[in-house]
């Protein structure tokens, strides 16, 4: 909370925290993507290679279409500002984050679902099949992944009795006040878990390498950006699939995170952090090698998994503690 | 207080009956109209608000010459709240009405449209300050009629009738069983005045403590429109002119939950068993999900608004159902804060609602259609209406940091603290409670990113849309005005929390407003701070510096470019408005995915040339989906009754000298019985 730290330190630590996940992201897409080669026995290019992507794209003049109205060019900072701004409320590298007062697990969903409707809404915009298609397949796959994730972050939080991250995050790093329950945690990981990989467009879900008109979704909807307001929209979606990777890291296996904020502490969390995330990043890279995309109308069913996981979870955690 | 009331109930009057006294100039009644009610509606804005400052509910009473009835009036801290979010309502709807209802000149009376209109607001008024059994039922008979009337303003449309007809009949088969609630309250206490129905030692046996219970629910939820006595909404909503439908779905819809609560709460004093909150909160469940996924599949931006009602009373309920089971486990903070989820749910759906079907008349205004798939690209053309639906739209999904978030946040907050409560079925009942509000929450998003992604961005789908212009300027303030209560109920939840804490304070006897504002009101809480906490200022505050920080992040890279405009690629045709997402499209994935509730039938007809049957002549495609309450339900009991009805004709032969029998008969029967 805000009341043992100084504005001055907790102004210092969100910031710290946004340029951890701001500069982080793109090495991650670029590790997803190198493991991705490796395993289909080609080279790749470097980890770094999404920021010279991004440099290349920002000094590119944009194209913005006829048709578009000023949804499409706000769309890339509203997208960019509520996945950082739900990124913060997710501890990254200290278990007390300043802004864990300012929103909950439900405030985090629901800021990720505001660039989620302008997303939509910009791929409408533009006037093409593609972005409407996109968007159209979008809206239907978060339909189903938001119960999922609400029943399975409600199963974790009813162990640290807070709905708060950092709460939960900080409880289980203490193991202080937890109740152990380690079968509700894991189901409700593995609901987490193909959450994130709906979420973030990923396969068995949606195809981030393809650009073809029967498979893509999140591609689709951002077909018609270029320059500048692509790079915005790409930085956006690597922050948000770092965000869920932290979320996932930190409130199942906080054990390494800084929970006091002293020099030695915090560098041993950005270290344990970006180790772990590196981790999942190499994970889901290899999950997408071994697995197919799914046709859009067998994604239900694999959500459908995950909310039951989630429920079972929930379910578990009550009859376990008697 | 009682010369606010007097300014209040006399400019309603005033409204209602000088625009049939002026000469017949269009213009002058509907300044005349709608400038009183606006007077009237300001007047009802400052009674309510010292209606819930008062230290004690204002108590007024005029005692008439008929037994049982008397003129009584009681402002207490729920009947003022629920005037307050009326006259909100009212007064942008006057302002907006000032333009609107020029596109009525020269073909709807001003004077009769001018004075219902204020005839609706003032029994709205008074239905919720009424005290006695009587004259509540009057003027809730009132308020039936005369929005009855304004539905059926375009009755030269055979549609508008049927939904008029419909609507009549169905209010008045809510009306039946309101009568039957009070007339089994009244067994028991011997008068119709609230005050004897609230006596706490009044001790009403189980059964008819159901009794009433059970036909409060159903009377009260024909005009609150729950599933499965919604079916008129749809069709009697989008009739009416907008600025009609925007108070129908906005404000009168809440007189009946209004009402629930008086009677839950208030005459039953709050005891009763677990099981009615439980029904509450699932019929407030069933209806949120069923609402919004029947709304999904409107094309008609009215009757989308329609359904949308629906899911919104049905988040409500799910607020109020949840306070109810708190309390009858004890937990009477708790119940606070349901109860409180609820209200704040009722005074935002009443502000974006109203703000949304006032969009969707300026859009009928300026295109001259409801018909989503004929307006597009109006964002340019119609860029304060589109400003003010985006907003409402981001409400009605619940996105932060808009005021529809706050509430459906404080819903959720009193579904998840179910974990106190100790039976297992009510822990896991109510969590799933919150993943169906998961899944409505979403599915809403969905479909105001479809209503406004189809009718404002890309290219203008018909002449119509080609040729929209802005619409006056009555109208865009009427829209602003709502605008920003969005904005302020989303970024200042500490001023709106206490207001309503004072309701349920004086409902339950639990005031929690310190509870849930922490430090210093800047974070709101449920009760528990460890719990869960949020900021909205705070978290409007980083939202801007984030995006300041992603355009400093374009500055810095050379971002100061201008931009290039090219045409949409199109795989190397031009763009035109047939390539674009249709609504219809838009949806068709949810549709198959919840093809067990949509229940969809598609026809595809074709007739091939002669010649070959490669070549289609003509297609006819039909698709439709199943109503299915209203097959199920209510067209059993419409066949059912016109069966009767069809036997029981036998008896009217078009003869006199039988129909003259008949009254022999009875007049013997009678003389017998009476011997």
């Amino acid at each position: 909370m805000i009341t043992d730290q100084s504005i001055f330190q907790a102004i210092a630590l969100t910031l710290a925290q946004a340029i951890v996940l701001i500069s982080v992201a793109p090495a991650i897409v670029g590790l997803i993507r190198k493991v991705k080669a490796r395993l289909q026995c080609r080279q790749g290019a470097g980890i770094f290679q999404p920021y010279a992507d991004l440099r290349k794209l920002f000094r590119k003049q944009p194209v913005v279409s006829t048709t578009a109205s000023w949804i499409f060019t706000a769309t890339p900072y509203i997208v960019f500002a509520s996945t950082l701004t739900a990124g913060l409320l997710v501890p990254v590298f200290a278990s007390q984050m300043p802004l864990n007062f300012a929103g909950n697990i439900l405030a985090f969903v629901y800021l990720l679902a505001l660039g989620t409707f302008f997303l939509i809404l910009a791929g409408l915009d533009a006037g093409s099949s593609f972005g409407g298609m996109g968007s159209s397949r979008e809206s239907i796959v978060a339909s189903l992944t938001e119960p999922a994730m609400i029943m399975a972050i409600f199963a974790i939080a009813l162990a640290a009795g807070s709905t708060n991250l950092s709460t939960i995050v900080h409880k289980t790093a203490l193991l202080e006040g937890i109740v152990t329950d380690p079968s509700s945690h894991v189901m409700a990981l593995a609901a987490l878990f193909i959450v994130t990989l709906a979420e973030t467009g990923r396969v068995p879900v949606d195809n981030p390498a393809t650009h073809l008109e029967l498979t893509m979704i999140h591609e689709a909807m951002v077909l018609e950006y270029s320059g500048r307001y692509l790079a915005v929209m790409e930085w956006a979606s690597g922050i948000k699939l770092l965000v869920f990777l932290t979320l996932i890291a930190n409130v199942f296996v906080p054990w390494g995170i800084a929970t006091r904020v002293t020099p030695v502490a915090l560098s041993i969390g950005l270290a344990v952090y970006v180790v772990k995330v590196a981790g999942l990043a190499v994970l889901i890279g290899t999950i997408e090698c071994m697995f197919a995309k799914l046709r859009l109308f067998r994604v239900p069913d694999l959500l459908g998994v995950a909310f039951i996981l989630a429920l079972l979870g929930l379910l578990f955690f009550y009859i376990l503690r008697g | 207080m009682a010369i606010l009331l007097f300014l209040t109930l006399v400019g309603y009057a005033a409204g209602l009956l000088l625009p049939l006294c002026v000469p017949a100039r269009p213009k002058v009644q509907n300044i005349l109209a709608h400038g009183l009610a606006g007077v009237a509606a300001v007047g009802g804005c400052c009674l309510g608000i010292t209606g819930l400052l008062a230290a004690k509910p204002f108590e007024m009473s005029v005692p008439s010459t008929l037994p049982l009835l008397t003129f009584a009036i009681r402002l207490d801290p729920l009947a003022s709240f629920f005037l307050l979010t009326i006259s909100l309502v009212s007064l942008a709807a006057s302002i907006y009405a000032l333009g609107y209802v020029t596109k009525f000149y020269g073909r709807v009376s001003m004077s009769l449209l001018g004075s219902l209109f204020n005839g609706f607001l003032l029994s709205m008024t008074l239905v919720v300050i009424a005290d006695n059994g009587f004259f509540f039922l009057i003027v809730w008979e009132l308020m039936s009629l005369i929005s009855y009337f304004l539905v059926v303003t375009e009755h030269e449309k055979s549609d508008v009738r049927y939904a008029g007809l419909f609507y009549l009949i169905m209010t008045h088969v809510g009306t039946a069983f309101i009568l039957l609630t009070f007339l089994l309250l009244f067994q028991e206490s011997g008068s119709f005045s609230f005050d004897a129905f609230r006596q706490p030692e009044q001790s009403l046996p189980d059964g008819m403590k159901t009794m009433v219970f059970l036909t409060a629910l159903i009377g009260f939820g024909t005009k609150a429109g729950f599933v499965p006595l919604h079916v008129w909404l749809p069709y009697a909503h989008p009739a009416a002119p907008s600025h009609i439908s925007a108070l129908m779905s906005g404000v009168m819809i809440k007189t009946a939950i209004y009402a629930l609560v008086r009677v839950c709460f208030d005459f039953f004093g709050g005891y009763f068993p677990w099981w009615w909150g439980f029904v509450v909160l699932a019929i407030g469940a069933v209806s949120a999900v069923l609402g919004v996924m029947y709304a999904l599949m409107e094309h008609d931006l009215k009757s989308l608004l329609a359904y949308h009602s629906v899911e919104n009373i049905g988040i409500i309920l799910l607020g109020i159902g949840a306070g109810m089971i708190f309390h009858s486990y004890g937990f009477e903070e708790l119940a606070a804060l349901g109860l409180i989820a609820g209200l704040y749910h009722t005074i935002n759906h009443a502000i974006f609602k109203a703000l949304l079907f006032f969009g969707a008349g300026s859009l009928l205004y300026a295109t001259h259609t409801r018909n989503m798939e004929e307006y597009g690209g109006l964002l340019r053309r119609m860029p304060w209406t589109g400003a003010c639906f985006l907003i409402g739209a981001v409400s009605i999904a619940a996105l932060p940091p808009t005021n529809g978030f706050i509430s459906e946040w404080l819903v959720f907050q009193s579904l998840f603290l179910s974990y106190e409560i100790p039976s297992l079925f009510m822990k896991l009942m109510l969590p799933i409670a919150a993943a169906m509000l998961a899944l409505t929450g979403v599915l809403a998003l969905t479909c105001f990113a479809k209503a406004f992604g189809i009718s404002f961005l890309a290219l203008p789908r018909s002449s119509h849309a080609k040729h929209a212009e802005e619409v006056p300027w009555p109208m865009r303030i009427g829209m602003g005005f709502l605008a920003a209560g969005c904005v302020a109920l989303g970024l200042a939840p500490m001023l709106a929390v206490p207001i309503m804490d004072r309701v349920t304070a004086s409902m339950i006897g639990a005031s929690i407003s310190e509870k849930m504002l922490a430090l210093g009101g800047w974070a709101l809480t449920p009760v528990n701070v460890e719990f869960s906490s949020i900021s909205s200022p705070v978290l409007g505050l980083v939202l801007a510096a984030t995006a300041a920080f992603g355009l400093a992040l374009v500055a810095l890279h050379g971002g100061t470019r201008a931009y290039r405009y090219g045409k949409t690629w199109a795989c190397g045709l031009n763009v035109t408005p047939r390539m674009e997402y249709s609504a219809t499209g838009f949806v068709q994935p949810i549709k198959r995915v919840f093809s067990t509730i949509y229940q969809p039938t598609v026809k595809l007809e074709t007739d091939f040339l002669e010649e070959s049957r490669y070549f289609a002549k003509r297609r006819r495609f039909e698709f439709h989906i199943e109503p299915v309450f209203q097959k199920y339900l209510y067209d059993s009991v419409v066949t059912f009754m016109s069966g009767l009805a069809h036997r029981l004709r036998i008896v009217q032969a078009g003869s006199l000298h039988l129909y003259l029998a008949y009254m022999f008969v009875t007049l013997v029967m009678l003389l017998l019985l009476a011997l």
